[in-house]
């Protein structure tokens, strides 16, 4: 099932449904970097709020995501990780390096917001 | 108990998904709760996954079983691939023959109690693990 992706201000909002296959992922991947372009987005929340379990291939693809969005001139921050799931990405020895991460929505925002205030004030 | 078996065959990436959920049902009825049933889905996950990347196919077998007054459920991922030439190697955090990050033989075994790799190479590889459900604490 494809990710929906929702546009809010200069951000794009990408809602992961629980059951999520490889092919999804990838998808997912290349929509946003579409959109990104397409809405000259800064930045990009992807919730995983619904996601039960995120395994090597699930955090591999986040990572790949997060890097071709900073490319395309994009921030991401993947918000949402259950406690049980980051407590099995601890054990599996699974890292996010150099991505946000948030708590939810509300901290996503905020946190895209202070990463956008710190790129304006560099460009002064 | 009558220990019956649940199959699931795996024949693309989308498998996988409907491995982990079968995985999740069983651990919940089992008895395994919150954290170990993220535990023994994520240890599905790149078994699988290790099954459609360089088998192609094969199947996942679902097993309760019990050992004295513990209950647990056995997983045997099994397939007729081009085997593990190395699998001492293939155990290592970080090695991986494809783009992979290393991680799903070695962090599947972290994640469970037991764990087995019997490997050939031209003929299959059968990776068979358990997790035990935790008996709480009596208290005396």
């Amino acid at each position: 099932m494809r990710v929906p992706i929702l546009k809010q201000r200069s951000y794009l909002i990408a809602t992961i449904q629980s059951a999520l296959s490889d092919d999804d992922l990838m998808q997912l991947r290349d929509d946003l970097s579409e959109r990104v372009g397409q809405y000259r987005s800064r930045g990009v929340i992807i919730d995983v709020t619904a996601l039960d379990v995120i395994d090597s291939f699930a955090t591999r693809t986040l990572r790949t995501i997060a890097h071709m969005l900073k490319l395309r001139g994009a921030d991401s921050v993947i918000v949402g990780i259950q406690p049980d799931v980051a407590f099995t990405m601890v054990q599996l020895g699974l890292t996010l390096e150099g991505i946000g991460t948030a708590l939810d929505l509300e901290e996503g925002l905020a946190y895209l917001d202070h990463q956008n205030q710190r790129t304006i004030s560099h460009a002064k | 108990m009558p220990s019956k078996d649940t199959q699931v065959p795996i024949t693309s990436a989308l498998d996988i998904v409907s491995a982990r959920q079968k995985g999740r049902a069983l651990a919940q009825d089992l008895g395994f709760e919150g954290a170990e049933v993220t535990l023994i889905m994520a240890a599905i996950s790149e078994v699988s996954r290790n099954i459609v990347e360089y088998a192609r196919s094969g199947e996942i077998i679902f097993q309760p079983v019990t050992n004295n007054s513990k209950r647990g459920l056995c997983i045997v991922a099994r397939d007729h691939g081009p085997g593990i030439a190395d699998v001492e190697r293939a155990m290592q955090f970080g090695y991986s023959t494809r783009r992979g990050l290393g991680v799903g033989l070695p962090g599947a075994k972290l994640l469970m109690d037991e764990f087995d790799v019997e490997s050939k190479v031209g003929v299959g590889t059968t990776i068979t693990m358990r997790k035990w459900v935790r008996q709480n604490a009596v208290h005396s």
